[in-house]
């Protein structure tokens, strides 16, 4: 049982007890732990069950690279699921769920999958869930999905804040080692802006544990004065907490900065995103050990030997009374000694090498501890805790010859540079036969937007595993005194005869249960890329993304394969390097400030007088205006019927208003339309449509000439901006000896369409100007003052009434509101939604950008050829328009519905066609594209894009609704309404 | 994050001040073209790995558009330059023969 020592922890303040809880049970700490530490020191090995099968897993590691502590934090609106329990520092009150097991933690149903590893080998998703087919839904969905999954998602929505810092600098360090740390006095001494950032919550790395000396003192003292001394310097920013997540294209670094996970009550944000850009990146992100494949590996009790090492001097935690090392390096009797002088037994250490003759294992040797070369351990024994292990011949196949008793086991298979951060961007790694590791190759480093080099690596993640190479590779050469260290040997599977049995109890990825076995198979059944068997076997896929089982994952089927390791090569390395969370990716924009609302000057008076919204693009539009108790269908019956009979307000400010002026403005909009605007007269307004070179329609709108050389082009409320950019990237990028200019003004003014029998008479009580028939005909516009405020006129409808939409500066707009409202009083004057106002159009017959297109229809599928100028000798749009699928006579095209009984049909309903395609659905020949309730008819109203549609008036067609069924509709005009357009005219 | 410097206002932006246009170059093909022209100028685009010409805009800064000689594989930026060009200027040629002597895309080299 682990346990804490009662001397001893460099980081713990004993003076500070602190409460929390695991699984409701209330456990103690002490300030400086962190929640692993802590559940250690309170004997909890046992932290959760593996993903597949719920095997029971404890602690591996002590860092960032922890694949089986994963719990839930927090609660409520607080909680966060997946933390990794050696990442999560402790405080007063922290709340911890273990996870992946049902009923408990001690007791797992699940653990039955256990028992059936051997029929749930790699692959086994497309094995053996084949057959029978309706098993699917009944057996194996309901298996896996109770199965699948690690913590469960919060309920609540996230309570906390997050922000982002935007940072350049010369230079930005990550980690801070030693390595780090002498990276960071070079360069602050020479005066470069730097900024050093580390990921836990203290400076020197394993240095500070593994203790040698450096320049005459301890590597703590050592650490402790390059601390003060890049405290002094005003060019050196440090930051504990922050771990660099990624480096992307051009050398754009983000770092993850946990500000407040440490102390919740903090006020501020809890996480923070560090958007870095950099001359230089320096990594000094040190090095991860490996775990070695025995079987029994996973078993809670073995751990990482310098995990060991960390717990016992960083927090006086002992794994257990008796405690077996195993390793194939020197570097793993430091442990063997750290915990010998901390008083805890070492009944042995196997060492895979044949020979160990180095200082270390001379210093165990002296010490009394038994070392026992070119052995291995045979099989861990235990099942939820270590309670032995059985020895053999590393070189053998795997008979034991000796049984020895303990409750923990420190494994080293080596050490592997962090590399993450380097290939994330397209750096190259090499092989490092003698120290049997990847490390970055400084001939092909990650490249920048001039061809330099982004990056560099420095120290132990450069593969400089000892102190004083690791110094001077950082620009420090110091006096360093530290025991020599003899070559490791690499071992990828102890022993290596080891047969199936064993194989298939050796655990790689510790996370998703994938065992030496799994990838033997894997590379057996031809998936011998490491990116395939990744795949097929899931090595590595899991949250910690392998940092413990790629390399030694990547030698098992180098090994299969009978390749060398660097042939094979490694998978690809991607950011994040730990998980980080989703709130502090959002930052700020969150809420309301995920994006801007676009408001109109009358927006104020919308939202106090009932609107119910639409939002358009980025701005909210009144669906329909609720009066007391109605229902929207019910508004918007009264608005329709209000501008039919009377006259009625509508909001038109958010359309899009875009000027074009300049010599050759005319000939530009002849080319952007596919109408002839050059021959509007001043004073005269047309419709006009725009099309983009494939020949689709993507938006349409009134264009009034404004002067001889200036026009001003209405557009959709969604389409004023990108219409604007599109204008402009033709005049960039291909007639840019044309002389026009082009402003989206539509911003600059508030428009308010007045509509219905009485509109020229609200006109006429504001007074001011002619809008006569005869002065103001339709399709015409006129500048002046209308009551009093300066005002454009257009005379223009997209109701089908008589109509006239008045343009004033943007900050009139409220006062022309008030006093349509005011004049229109007697006439019981009714603002409208855009609900009523898709009414009104499709009463009318009239498309709309988005429900009749779809970025698929041209212009003659809605019929609307006579907006095209024929004649024209080009157009946006013109020449795609004439490829033969565009002039097939078979293209679907508009007309009117009318279904059986006055039903409303379904939006998006097929109009179905005799006979079944070859997956068994009804062949179709057109569809619904706006459908409506209408109150001036007094039934269903519909338009369609139809085969042959304009030849078949009058035929019955069959509509899809949505059921199964079918409704009877029959082909009509589009137009319903004032065919003749009298009222339009009026 | 890609870095481009807009040679209209001069301004190196991040990625996420510009918009990618597609592929540079692109010359029109109109009315009067033949089906085989209009497939060309519609739909076939070239996919390098290596030197590549693009077309930017500096869409939440100045607003122009502007071209970009850049390598598809390293991302190294031969340089930015006005969209009103046919054809990639001598200094742009020059500093991917540079890296890629022997180079060709489309009609240039």
């Amino acid at each position: 049982m682990s346990a804490r020592l009662p001397t001893g922890g460099r980081l713990l303040d004993r003076s500070q007890p602190l409460d929390f809880t695991f699984d409701g049970k209330r456990l103690h700490g002490y300030a400086g732990d962190t929640l692993a530490s802590a559940l250690l020191g309170q004997g909890q090995m046992l932290l959760g069950r593996s993903f597949k099968y719920h095997q029971p897993r404890g602690l591996v590691a002590s860092g960032a690279e922890e694949p089986n502590a994963l719990v839930g934090l927090g609660e409520g609106a607080f909680f966060e699921p997946n933390q990794r329990a050696t990442a999560a520092e402790l405080h007063a009150g922290l709340t911890a769920t273990s996870q992946n097991h049902w009923p408990s933690l001690e007791h797992d149903v699940g653990a039955v999958n256990s028992a059936l590893t051997r029929f749930l080998p790699a692959g086994f998703y497309y094995k053996t869930f084949l057959w029978p087919r309706s098993f699917w839904k009944h057996v194996y969905e309901p298996f896996i999905r109770q199965s699948a999954g690690l913590g469960k998602p919060p309920q609540e929505a996230d309570g906390s804040t997050y922000e982002h810092f935007h940072v350049h600098v010369d230079l930005v360090i990550v980690g801070g080692g030693i390595s780090g740390l002498a990276a960071a006095l070079t360069a602050g001494r020479e005066g470069r802006e730097v900024l050093l950032i580390e990921q836990t919550a203290h400076w020197g790395g394993r240095a500070v544990v593994d203790a040698p000396q450096i320049d005459g003192q301890s590597a703590e003292d050592w650490v402790k004065s390059a601390l003060q001394e890049l405290e002094t310097m005003a060019n050196v920013r440090m930051r504990t907490r922050t771990m660099a997540s990624g480096l992307y294209d051009h050398g754009y670094l983000m770092a993850y900065e946990r500000v407040s996970d440490h102390a919740p009550a903090t006020p501020g944000p809890r996480h923070r995103l560090w958007r870095i850009r950099a001359e230089e990146t320096r990594l000094a992100t040190g090095a991860l050990e490996r775990p070695l494949s025995f079987a029994g590996n996973d078993v809670p009790g073995v751990m990482l030997a310098s995990a060991v090492r960390d717990y016992l001097v960083n927090w006086a935690i002992s794994p257990g009374d008796r405690t077996v090392v195993v390793t194939n390096n020197d570097d793993a009797y430091r442990t063997a000694l750290a915990l010998y002088r901390a008083g805890l037994a070492v009944p042995v250490i196997v060492d895979a090498r044949p020979q160990v003759t180095g200082a270390l294992p001379q210093a165990a040797r002296d010490a009394g501890i038994r070392v026992e070369p070119g052995r291995a351990i045979v099989k861990v024994d235990g099942k939820k805790r270590v309670t032995g292990v059985e020895i053999g011949l590393q070189l053998g196949e795997g008979g034991a010859m000796e049984h020895i008793a303990c409750d923990a086991v420190a494994m080293s298979g080596g050490w592997s540079p962090a590399v993450h951060l380097w290939s994330h961007c397209g750096g190259k790694l090499t092989w490092d036969e003698a120290q049997a590791l990847f490390r970055p190759d400084a001939s092909r480093p990650p490249r920048g937007d001039k061809g330099q080099p982004i990056a560099s690596v420095t120290g132990t993640a450069n593969g400089h595993l000892g102190t004083a190479a690791a110094l001077a590779d950082a620009g420090l050469e110091l006096d360093v005194s530290e025991p020599a260290e003899e070559p490791m040997a690499p071992v990828w599977i102890m022993p290596q005869g080891a047969g199936p049995a064993l194989k298939r109890k050796m655990f790689l990825d510790y996370q998703n249960d994938v065992k030496v076995s799994d990838v033997e198979l894997a590379a057996r059944e031809g998936y011998e890329s490491v990116e395939h068997a990744k795949r097929y076997t899931t090595l590595g896929m899991a949250t910690d993304q392998g940092k413990l089982s790629n390399i030694n994952g990547l030698a098992v089927l180098s090994g299969a394969l009978n390749a060398a390791i660097p042939a094979t090569g490694t998978t690809t390395f991607r950011p994040p390097y730990t998980p980080i969370s989703m709130g502090s990716i959002a930052g700020a924009a969150r809420g309301p400030l995920f994006q801007p609302v676009r408001r109109t000057p009358i927006h104020g008076w919308h939202e106090a007088n009932g609107a119910t919204w639409e939002p358009v693009g980025q701005w909210r539009r009144p669906y329909a205006y609720l009066k007391g108790a109605e229902d929207r269908h019910t508004a918007v019956t009264r608005e329709v019927q209000a501008v039919r009979n009377s006259v009625g307000l509508l909001d038109a400010s958010t359309l899009g208003k875009i000027v074009v002026k300049g010599p050759d403005a005319g000939r530009f909009l002849d080319m952007i339309y596919t109408g002839r605007p050059s021959s509007i007269a001043v004073g005269k307004c047309r419709y006009g449509l725009i099309c983009n070179e494939n020949g689709f329609l993507v938006d349409d709108g009134v264009v009034a000439r404004l002067a001889e050389d200036t026009w001003l082009c209405h557009t959709t409320t969604g389409g004023a901006e990108h219409i604007h950019a599109h204008m402009e990237d033709w005049l960039q990028c291909e007639w840019w000896d044309w002389q026009v200019y082009t402003a989206n003004v539509t911003e600059e003014w508030a428009q308010v369409a007045v509509a219905g029998p009485k509109a020229r008479a609200v006109l006429e009580s504001l007074g001011g100007m002619d809008v006569s028939k005869a002065a103001l005909p339709f399709m015409t516009w006129a500048e002046g003052e209308l009551g009093g405020l300066p005002a454009r006129v257009f005379r223009i409808s997209f109701s089908g009434e008589l109509s006239y939409e008045i343009a004033v500066p943007a900050d009139r707009g409220m006062e022309l509101w008030e006093a349509l409202l005011q004049a229109g009083a007697a006439h019981g004057v009714t603002p409208y939604g855009t609900e009523a106002m898709h009414v009104l159009r499709a009463e009318k017959g009239f498309i709309m950008i988005g429900e009749e297109t779809d970025g698929t229809i041209i212009p003659q599928d809605l019929n609307l050829g006579w907006a095209i100028a024929k004649k024209k000798e080009d157009y946006l749009g013109k020449r795609a328009q004439e490829r033969p699928h565009m002039a097939d006579p078979k293209r679907w095209k508009l007309v009117g519905l009318e279904a059986d009984g006055g039903a409303v049909l379904p939006e998006g309903a097929y109009i179905m066609a005799p006979g079944e395609n070859a997956n068994g659905q009804r062949h179709t020949q057109g569809r619904v594209t706006s459908t409506y309730y209408s109150p001036t008819f007094g039934r269903g109203i519909a338009m369609a894009l139809l085969i042959h549609g304009p030849d078949r008036m009058g035929e019955m067609v069959e509509v899809t609704d949505g059921q199964g069924g079918a409704i009877t509709a029959r082909v009509c005009d589009p137009v319903l309404y004032d065919r003749e357009g009298e009222r339009l005219d009026g | 994050m890609l870095i481009l410097t807009c040679p209209c206002c001069g301004v190196t932006a991040d990625e996420t001040e510009l918009a990618g246009g597609g592929e540079a170059h692109v010359r029109r093909a109109g009315p009067g073209a033949s089906e085989s022209e209009v497939e060309d100028y519609l739909f076939m685009r070239e996919n390098p790995r290596g030197p590549h010409f693009e077309r930017w805009r500096h869409a939440y800064g100045c607003g122009k558009w502007f071209l970009a000689a850049r390598d598809t594989a390293t991302l190294e930026v031969f340089g930015t330059y006005p969209a009103q060009t046919t054809e990639p200027p001598e200094h742009i040629r020059a500093a991917i023969t540079e890296r890629h002597p022997g180079w060709r895309w489309r009609d240039f080299s």
